[in-house]
């Protein structure tokens, strides 16, 4: 799922400044499941902007709600956005543009979009992709190196690793892990493979995707 | 005598480095390269290291040559993409430079601007895949060039990392990618270096042992301790720590440990961080002759 946090507080005050009646919409699918954009934190987020408000001495209003997915139509369609002036959204950045692209009103991100990840325990995740639009994990046992290494590079480890940590020191080295997995499966002859360059290309080039042809159908 | 040729001819091969400076001016980068004239190879001419940002090292290498010295141009992955460092190169060749050596590179983040957007689209096994084929006559997507330079392709390893076997199952990449010579990271542990170099030579390459000068206990305990793949050995600690002249301790460690090597290495890069005046007298006390 996509992983996401709030913005600190003051950089949304900022963006919200200046408006008379904003409108917080939630997101029930990710946001939500990250802890930052179901419904407990919007209404959180609410009081603790309306507070903010109050103790500048500025008049704004704020009203919430909350939609199951930020990212189709079916449900964006049912927001009610008629006198607010402006949408803070807690969803993803593509809640956020999806929003903004069916409103005429300006729509501001409330969280920061970090990456896709799994669930590691009560709000801790591990980020495992990045959405590269040209996979290798066939290659590396199932470890994004393109998320997990800090530098993103194939190949290998670079030379800061440490005690089998990344130079950083703020995780394991991703390519230390790739090579063990390996080993284990009896495939570290696969590690020994130069792999081609980086097609970067899918990411580059396109941003308005078709897929009807190549998956199953209409839900 | 050049790098190539020393390489080339079985020579004992002594390098050093300079940094180019924050700013235009290089009088002192030029002032730490003449101190160490005559009793090196060549000089490498490092790439905004550390990731803080300087003067680029292709002109650095410029200026080196300019004033009668064999630069080695390194080259890292962290700041520009596959074109960027194509055409750098050529660039590079364009003034006769031809002594590289590709490295990963140091993550933006440990820089003086570490908010910056972190390349690696190459890393560096691709990049001497990317210096081999420009040898050959092409670009990475295969374009045919007109004209083709003639590198003298060069890498880095660290012998003593931890875990050590996929830092040689990437070390035995970059020699298939095209490295013809390694220089390692800091080595303290003759012993264990000369396994390594054992291992090297199985594959034809030439290492050059990298030395870092000691100028104290506190310098030797924060490599072990902060540098990945630095561990200065515990004696060598107390010795600096016990010496009323720590500077000069250092000069001889250094001295020994390239004595205690020769023999089964191919040379010596020596990294000075700043005290590049200690070069020679490193050398000299390790009896190797003047390059000249």
């Amino acid at each position: 799922m996509i992983v996401v946090r709030q913005k600190p507080l003051d950089e949304i005050c900022d963006v919200v400044a200046g408006h008379r009646r904003v409108l917080l919409v939630g997101c029930n699918t990710c946001a939500a499941v990250s802890l930052a954009g179901g419904e407990t934190e919007v209404l959180a987020l609410l009081e603790a902007l309306a507070l903010a408000a109050f103790r500048k001495g500025s008049h704004i209003e704020f009203a919430s709600a909350v939609v199951s997915r930020q990212c189709e139509p079916e449900f964006v369609d049912t927001l009610e956005t008629e006198g607010f002036d402006a949408v803070l959204s807690l969803g993803c950045g593509a809640g956020v543009a999806f929003i903004a692209s069916t409103e005429e009103i300006p729509v501001y991100p409330a969280l920061d979009t970090l990456f896709i990840g799994a669930a590691t325990g009560f709000a801790r995740w591990q980020a495992e992709c990045s959405a590269c639009g040209s996979c290798v994990l066939a290659e590396t046992a199932g470890i994004c190196p393109m998320t997990r290494c800090a530098k993103g590079i194939l190949n290998g480890p670079c030379g800061g690793v440490q005690a089998g940590r990344c130079e950083l020191g703020d995780r394991d080295c991703a390519w230390v892990l790739i090579h063990d997995r390996l080993e284990r499966q009896g495939k570290v002859e696969q590690f020994a493979v130069i792999g081609g360059l980086k097609d970067h290309s899918v990411k580059s080039t396109c941003c308005e995707w078709d897929l009807s042809g190549t998956h199953g159908g209409a839900r | 005598m050049s790098l190539r040729n020393a390489l080339a001819a079985g020579t004992f091969a002594i390098t050093s480095e300079v940094a180019p400076p924050k700013g235009t001016d290089i009088s002192e980068m030029l002032g730490a390269a003449e101190s160490m004239r005559g009793y090196v190879h060549a000089l490498n001419v490092t790439d905004n290291q550390a990731s803080v940002m300087r003067l680029c090292t292709l002109a650095g290498c410029i200026h080196l040559r300019q004033h009668g010295h064999d630069p080695v141009l390194q080259v890292t992955c962290r700041d520009r993409n596959r074109l960027a460092m194509q055409s750098d190169l050529l660039g590079a060749a364009s003034f006769g430079i031809t002594n590289v050596l590709a490295l990963t590179g140091d993550h933006v983040a440990i820089g003086d601007h570490p908010t910056a957007k972190p390349v690696f689209d190459l890393e560096s096994v691709h990049l001497i895949q990317a210096m081999s084929s420009l040898n050959d006559g092409s670009d990475l997507a295969g374009n045919e060039l007109h004209g083709r330079p003639d590198f003298l392709i060069g890498a880095v390893v660290t012998p003593d990392a931890d875990p050590i076997r996929p830092q040689l199952a990437k070390f035995d990449k970059k020699i298939r990618a095209g490295a013809s010579y390694f220089q390692t990271q800091a080595v303290y542990d003759a012993e264990s270096f000369r396994e390594f170099v054992d291992y090297a030579h199985g594959s034809g390459v030439k290492v050059l042992a990298g030395i870092v000068v000691l100028r104290s206990a506190r310098m030797a305990r924060f490599m072990t301790e902060k540098i990945p793949g630095i561990t200065v050995p515990q004696p060598l600690i107390e010795q600096l720590e016990r010496s009323s002249d720590a500077e000069r301790t250092g000069v001889e460690i250094a001295a020994r440990f390239i004595d205690q090597v020769r023999d089964v290495c191919d040379g010596v890069h020596i990294m000075a961080v700043g005290a590049e005046h200690l070069v020679p007298h490193v050398l000299m006390a390790a009896d190797l002759e003047r390059v000249a």
